[in-house]
């Protein structure tokens, strides 16, 4: 373990798809046991930013810095993606591969230092920790939308990784899965974790920052085009972008 | 590694998908060429490595598209990106996997299907040796294509397009290689050697440049 305080950082991070700004400039940061929570309205950009994160997209302008924090082979990670589980809005589950297959896979596949493999939970043990027991033998396209939901999340649990992006988790989960859920989040920044969610339900957690994303205002597409985007927009500048344009 | 190819290996067997559809499509294009061809014996053993590299190459080309389609659908491609392993690895997993599930049976139905072709025991042995050399340059080359099309709905025809082009080279020194050992004369190893240069060559460039493909595409 690092000495120092694992710190996860965002600089002038402007996020977008190639060269257009989606959502930035953001400047803030969530250290060791701390959750942030990325609200917003839909195409604020909230996903944008969770995959940029995530490394799937390169940042627009700003850099995203870390601080103690280990990757899952143990050495210091260059890049958050090292250190981060992402779940997205797919499962990156097979259908005809049964559930307990698809996570011994990714469990084998984002392995980790071989001394965290005893404490970490089998396949078995993740989905009875998020509420599907005795389901690791079903095909995982055989399971409902929330029990899908529920196995991309035991995902989390067979691999160790420092930080967790999660991109609206609770989403198709009901209310008893949702609390469980937040039970496992508050484990997981517990025991020294870093969550980064985008949500439009609470997630029930205790201490979590909140990085709201401000809609872009502005009349068709003026918004997504402009050079200097910022996450709200007054008249006057609006003004001046058009302008420029 | 490892975990991904023989997972991808696997899928491509049980999924009822590409594994078996190159090898029933390359059935399809043997058996019919003596009937369309006419049962001149001398002729169809003459023109026979060809169709049968050419069988080869269309098949191969007909499971490429999918390699990774599948995995952006269902956001697998998501997980490996961002992964621990480098993309070219990767890329290099599943090209072993899709060519150990569709390329190893046409391999091992060559011989037999050469046989509709009134082929000589030593072109059937020909045959065989060269797909077995060269059809790992086909699956590396259509993976670049492949990751070039994956973010497009129909890419098959245009990982067709791109692929086709650069497999010529591949094209020409196995049916050469396969000529030179039946017709004495001819020297049967440069061909045979440039072969096998051409799969190391797309083998080490392949996987890279799938995988710069595959990181810009991400979406």
């Amino acid at each position: 373990m690092a000495a120092s305080v694992s710190h996860v950082a965002l600089r002038g991070l402007v996020v977008g798809r190639g060269s257009v700004a989606a959502a930035g400039p953001f400047d803030t940061g969530v250290s060791a046991g701390e959750a942030l929570v990325v609200t917003g309205p839909n195409g604020a950009g909230k996903s944008t930013l969770l995959r940029t994160l995530a490394g799937l997209l390169p940042p627009v302008t700003g850099a995203i810095s870390l601080e103690g924090i280990d990757a899952a082979d143990g050495e210091p990670a260059a890049r958050l993606a090292d250190a981060a589980h992402y779940v997205g809005h797919r499962h990156g589950m097979k259908g005809p591969v049964t559930v307990g297959d698809n996570l011994a896979f990714w469990a084998r596949y984002l392995g980790g230092a071989a001394k965290a493999r005893d404490r970490l939970a089998t396949p078995a043990e993740a989905l009875a920790a998020v509420g599907l027991p005795g389901l690791d033998a079903i095909p995982f396209s055989y399971l409902s939308a929330g029990q899908q939901r529920r196995a991309s999340l035991a995902r989390l649990l067979v691999a160790e990784r420092k930080v967790w992006i999660l991109d609206e988790p609770t989403s198709a989960l009901d209310a008893a899965s949702q609390e469980r859920f937040a039970g496992l989040v508050e484990t997981h920044l517990t025991a020294g974790g870093i969550v980064i969610a985008a949500t439009h339900q609470p997630l029930g957690l205790k201490a979590a920052k909140t990085l709201h994303i401000a809609p872009r205002v502005g009349p068709e597409g003026a918004a997504g085009l402009n050079d200097k985007p910022a996450p709200a927009i007054d008249d006057t500048a609006l003004a001046e972008a058009e302008g420029w344009l | 590694m490892t975990a991904l190819f023989l997972r991808d290996l696997r899928l491509a067997f049980s999924g009822g998908g590409g594994a078996t559809t190159g090898v029933i499509f390359f059935l399809a294009v043997i058996a019919t060429i003596p009937f369309g061809v006419g049962p001149d014996l001398n002729l169809l053993s003459r023109i026979g490595p060809a169709i049968l590299w050419i069988g080869a190459l269309l098949s191969a080309l007909l499971t490429l598209d999918r390699l990774f389609q599948a995995d952006r659908e269902d956001g697998t491609l998501d997980l490996l990106i961002a992964g621990p392993l480098p993309m070219p690895i990767v890329v290099l997993a599943k090209c072993l996997a899709l060519w150990a599930a569709s390329c190893l049976p046409l391999v091992l139905a060559s011989p037999v299907l050469g046989l509709f072709l009134a082929l000589q025991p030593a072109a059937l042995f020909a045959v065989m040796a060269t797909l077995f050399v060269g059809t790992p340059a086909i699956v590396f080359i259509g993976a670049v294509g492949a990751a070039v099309a994956v973010a497009l709905p129909r890419g098959g025809l245009l990982v067709s397009v791109l692929v086709l082009p650069l497999s010529i080279p591949v094209l020409i020194f196995g049916v050469s290689a396969t000529y030179a050992a039946v017709n004495q004369p001819d020297p049967f190893w440069p061909p045979f050697m440039i072969l096998c240069a051409l799969t190391l060559f797309f083998g080490a460039l392949g996987p890279l440049a799938a995988g710069a493909a595959l990181k810009a595409s991400g979406d």
